[in-house]
């Protein structure tokens, strides 16, 4: 996945959109700031996800942060690999370490997300 | 503490400060009715050597496990409590420590619930124990909730009616509330029906919970057991007795996936029914999912061994919202008494205590069983515990038990979710390693003519 090419939530999870498809995770400034990562847990197909609320959460050795959906929708798949492979997320978290596609129920969720650049920006304003 | 009380001018002062007139202005909120309207009727004031002796002539009034033949059972048992347990107890170090497993924790109390954790995974075989939970019966349900969120299943729980009644009672409360079917299955000759059980699970089962030994005392086929929750992919709880692990397979060797149990066995005495000590441990790949918290072993930076908390990232006081339990209450001290006890027995102690009670048990059950309309309900293998059938009047039975210092029990009737057929003539009869035979000699001769 092209990180340039993604939309991005003030709380630093990625969507990527395929038809009425998304998939998401966190960013690389997120994977960096929580260092290193012990645990994730991850939604199962058939969950409904709603827009702003948590839909799992990751945990690194220095906090347990939630995990909020930028899109309502019904999760269609999860990354399975992905909790005994955290390195995956560290190294690739924008290929191998997606978290969950989700079946958008309303494509306009992502009209308020911010594009790459708007995100750089505020991942600077953030640090 | 000591008393203290108040001159009228302190009163006058107080009152004053706060802008009340009297301390009947105070009272007001509480309406007139509820209001005591006239002199509490105490007796005349003691002089404090008076006091003594009646306070002492009160508490000898108090009948204890040591001071009679104690046959009870039904989930607490007198078992022998070496003195030293007290002796390391009473430390104020431990005694006096509040909420010992914060994290400003003494590095004394982790190590001893680090101790507590390994032992009770040795005990049971599992990979993981937590540092200790409220009493047997919320333990119950904890697992039960735990196997919801392991399997992602939350409408159905699957109990053996030979399941402690209790047990059953508390999860029924827990559950009250909640989209969770609890289905019980009725208990077959004191024992599970196999292929009764095996119609109650489903898909949708989160877990089949299981007591072993049972409440009746009668063993349970804990591997095929397992193997039925399995097959439906639900998870196996079984609540044991930790003393008879000195003598029965390991849950872990059976399948099991999460094991609970009432720790009062282990070194605590009966005390009038509490506080006890709630026992849960589990298979490393369910960790994540556990209630409370485990103390883990690390190294600081100065590469000294040190404890620390673990794993508490869904206890109510870090993330509230997420926590996995609102009721984990950690029993520190009774989790330390235990330890202490554990460690002193060592296996080979353990296996002492459990066979000298299941020996002694077996003896008893032939002595009384012998006399003329006292038989076994249940006909099955047991181990410290047994149910009699006494079809003359399994009161005047007991009554003559009592009359001569003797306590057995509990009576079955006092459960309403047993059988009725089996609750009006049954009475629970546990012994354990501290009966002697001269002992179980004298209840036999005791009701031998009630």
């Amino acid at each position: 996945m092209d990180p340039s090419q993604l939309k991005y939530a003030r709380t630093h999870e990625w969507v990527h959109l395929e038809g009425d498809v998304a998939t998401i995770g966190i960013s690389k400034f997120a994977v960096e700031e929580l260092t290193d990562l012990v645990y994730i847990d991850l939604p199962t197909p058939g969950d409904q996800l709603t827009k702003g609320a948590t839909f799992g959460e990751v945990e690194s050795v220095k906090a347990v942060s939630d995990l909020y959906s930028p899109v309502a929708g019904e999760v269609v798949e999860a990354n399975n690999a992905l909790p005994d492979d955290l390195a995956a997320l560290s190294d690739d978290p924008y290929g191998k370490g997606w978290m969950v596609r989700v079946k958008v129920s309303n494509a306009s969720d992502l009209d308020d997300l911010m594009d790459a650049i708007a995100y750089e920006e505020f991942c600077k304003s953030q640090g | 503490m000591s008393y203290l009380f108040n001159t009228p001018q302190q009163t006058e002062e107080m009152l004053a400060a706060i802008g009340v007139g009297s301390v009947e202005d105070l009272l007001e909120q509480i309406p007139e009715s509820l209001r005591l309207d006239r002199k509490l009727d105490l007796p005349a004031p003691k002089s404090e050597l008076e006091l003594e002796q009646h306070v002492r002539d009160l508490a000898g009034r108090n009948v204890t496990a040591s001071s009679r033949s104690c046959f009870l059972g039904g989930g607490a048992y007198d078992h022998f409590v070496p003195s030293v347990v007290d002796e390391i107890a009473s430390r104020g170090e431990f005694y006096t420590a509040y909420t010992p497993y914060q994290a400003e924790a003494s590095q004394g109390s982790l190590q001893a619930f680090f101790e507590f954790q390994t032992l009770i995974c040795q005990l049971t075989g599992m990979d993981v124990s937590n540092a200790s939970l409220y009493e047997g019966g919320t333990a119950v349900s904890e697992a039960a909730f735990m196997a919801m969120r392991v399997t992602n299943r939350h409408q159905r729980v699957v109990v053996l009616g030979t399941v402690h009644p209790e047990f059953r009672q508390v999860l029924h409360t827990y559950t009250d509330l909640l989209p969770c079917e609890i289905v019980e299955i009725p208990c077959q000759d004191g024992g599970a029906d196999l292929n009764l059980v095996k119609e109650q699970l489903d898909e949708k089962t989160a877990c089949l919970v299981v007591q072993q030994p049972n409440f009746f005392g009668c063993l349970e086929d804990v591997r095929e057991l397992s193997e039925l929750a399995h097959q439906v992919g639900a998870l196996s709880v079984v609540s044991v007795d930790p003393i008879s692990l000195g003598m029965l397979e390991r849950p872990g060797n059976l399948g099991v996936d999460i094991v609970v149990a009432e720790g009062q066995p282990l070194g605590i005495p009966l005390q009038y029914g509490g506080p006890y000590l709630g026992i849960l441990a589990c298979r490393k790949e369910y960790v994540r999912k556990i209630p409370g918290r485990i103390v883990s072993l690390a190294t600081d930076r100065n590469g000294k061994r040190c404890f620390v908390l673990g794993l508490q990232t869904r206890e109510q006081h870090i993330r509230r919202e997420k926590a996995t339990s609102n009721i984990c209450t950690n029993q520190g001290l009774l989790a330390l008494r235990a330890t202490v006890y554990m460690s002193l027995l060592g296996a080979d102690g353990l296996n002492r205590v459990a066979e000298l009670s299941c020996r002694k048990a077996h003896y008893a059950a032939e002595q009384l069983t012998a006399l003329d309309g006292v038989e076994l309900m249940f006909p099955q293998p047991f181990f410290k515990e047994f149910v009699l059938r006494v079809e003359k009047g399994v009161e005047r039975f007991t009554d003559a038990a009592r009359e001569a210092g003797f306590d057995i029990g509990p009576l079955l009737r006092q459960f309403d979710s047993i059988d009725p057929s089996v609750r009006s003539q049954g009475v629970l009869v546990a012994v354990t390693e501290c009966r002697s035979r001269d002992e179980i000699d004298a209840l036999r001769d005791a009701v031998r003519d009630f």
